[in-house]
């Protein structure tokens, strides 16, 4: 039984995204929540029928039967389809099927899919809602489950995925390809998304572990979906690819029984998935084409390395030249940070120290934690007066613990 | 806080006895120099490094190649950081290597108008 259930909520995730683009590219973006509707409709009708005569043989075709069913009844229903549908499908498209018949076949599906891709990733929509709508829409994700990701509740994301809607109605966002001149600067802010997607997973406020993953599962998902057009598998499509393969390959070491994250330090090496990590070095080979180095690339680079699970000297030079660099495209405080742990990696403690000094991110408990584990060398009580600061800063009790163990071990010198 | 450029002046130096090694470890050396800066978020760009070679165009048309014969040290590059003043400037731009070898920065603000 609970394989069965497991099995519905796969199939209904994947087919959720696939037949919403399809519904959505035919009838118009307009109608994008009706056809989320329609899908919905289509699963609860499934999961009464297959409850008493058992799943069919063709489960996705099945759902797709009924939804070219009840989608023409919807829209002949509300004369919708003659009225607005029509003059509009005559004007702007083909029409290769009958008139308002779902296309399911693979490449229509594929199509659409890419297009509804581009057409959430407008920069039309705050970033926010706009993964909240990645999620639900091109990830087939629940409202409680991404108000589960976000740690939120269903209210506020219904909310907010109303306003994204809208939002693509107002600006008449159409699902279909940028032109050719435009796919660059589009493809930069698809890309985003998927990072932030994935980062959503990775970093997740939610405890959730079975969820962190399929939101990475998902986000890679995406990325591949790109790389299977010519206009949009491009070097920085493929570095995204690279980066994220090398991160979920740590996804099995860096899990504690109790839930908590094991540290990168701490981590068993043999726990990290190979086929991944080899993945990752396929994708990262085919993003060095071209002559422009995306953030993308430095940081699936910086990933590559970590992988390495030898502490070497050239290791950590590689990554800290690879985080100046980074630094140089795209400061931020995270990056300051690890560069200058990569420095002490890489130079020594002294070295690491001056520079650490001069950072001054006074609100940041990472930055003492730093801070801490440096003067460790030179001065205990810096070290202690530095670690409680970061205990004193730190927004988890995960968190506060792994500090009071390093309070606790610290000794003086 | 305000913008600075540092310009890079170094002696005219013979390149053509580095080794790629060493003009790795150069390279190290000036990103770590830059990265520093980077990581306080003062870097405002990465710089523009002029390549040895050139000319120069003087009065009457009269063209040489190249500025290194009567200057001592020759313009290497340019970076623009972002400091609260030019004491905070030069401070940021020690342990630069174009000093390493004889050369200098200059620190000088960036005019914005009156």
């Amino acid at each position: 039984m609970k394989n069965q259930h497991e099995f519905l909520k796969q199939l209904f995730q994947q087919e959720f995204a696939k037949m919403v683009a399809v519904i959505s590219k035919q009838y118009g973006l307009q109608h994008i929540e009706l056809a989320e509707d329609i899908v919905s409709e289509t699963f609860l009708l499934a999961t009464e029928t297959w409850g008493d005569k058992g799943i069919p043989q063709n489960p996705a075709a099945w759902l797709y039967t009924v939804a070219k069913q009840k989608t023409l009844y919807h829209f002949r229903r509300n004369k919708i389809f003659e009225e607005k549908v029509i003059p509009q499908v005559t004007l702007t498209q083909e029409t290769n099927t009958e008139m308002g018949e779902l296309n399911f076949s693979p490449q229509y599906i594929k199509d659409s899919q890419l297009q509804m891709l581009f057409a959430i990733c407008s920069p039309a929509i705050a970033s926010e809602a706009q993964i909240g709508l990645a999620l639900r829409i091109l990830c087939g994700f629940g409202i409680d489950e991404i108000a589960e990701a976000f740690l939120s509740n269903k209210e506020t994301i219904n909310k907010r995925l109303f306003r994204a809607r809208e939002k693509l109605r107002a600006d008449n966002v159409k699902m279909e390809l940028p032109p050719p001149g435009e796919i660059n600067n589009r493809l930069d802010n698809v890309l985003h998304i998927i990072y932030l997607l994935f980062n959503e997973g990775y970093y997740s406020k939610t405890q959730n572990q079975t969820l962190q993953k399929e939101l990475c599962i998902e986000a890679l998902q995406l990325g591949l979906m790109l790389t299977e057009y010519e206009t949009t598998n491009l070097p920085q499509t493929n570095a995204l690819i690279a980066l994220m393969c090398f991160h979920a390959s740590r996804f099995d070491a860096r899990e504690n029984i109790d839930g908590t994250t094991i540290l990168y330090d701490k981590q068993n090496a043999e726990l990290w998935n190979a086929d991944l990590i080899n993945q990752g070095v396929h994708f990262l080979e085919l993003s060095a084409k071209g002559n422009e180095v995306t953030s993308y690339h430095l940081e699936a680079r910086i990933a590559y390395w970590h992988c390495q699970k030898e502490d070497t000297h050239q290791k950590w030079q590689s990554i800290l030249q690879l985080y100046n660099q980074l630094l140089m495209i795209n400061y931020s405080p995270a990056v300051a940070l690890n560069r200058t742990y990569a420095l002490y990696k890489a130079n020594g403690w002294q070295e690491a120290l001056t520079e650490a000094e001069k950072l001054k991110l006074e609100n940041n408990h990472f930055y003492f934690l730093l801070l801490g584990e440096l003067y460790q060398h030179q001065d205990y009580a810096k070290a202690l007066l530095s670690y409680q600061r970061a205990y004193d800063l730190a927004k988890t009790s995960t968190e506060r613990n792994g500090i009071q163990g390093r309070i606790d071990s610290l000794m003086p010198k | 806080m305000k913008d600075f450029a540092l310009v890079f002046r170094q002696p005219n130096y013979d390149y053509s006895k580095f080794t790629p090694e060493d003009f790795e470890a150069l390279n190290v050396k000036w990103q770590n120099w830059m990265g520093n800066i980077a990581a306080q978020g003062k870097l405002v760009n990465n710089g523009t490094r002029l390549s040895p070679e050139g000319k120069v165009l003087k009065s009457g048309g009269v063209i040489t190649d190249g500025p290194f014969v009567e200057i001592r040290e020759m313009l290497g590059g340019i970076v623009v950081i972002r400091a609260n003043d030019l004491d905070e400037a030069t401070t940021l731009a020690h342990g630069c290597p174009a000093v390493d070898n004889g050369g200098s920065v200059e620190i000088r603000p960036i005019y914005t108008g009156a």
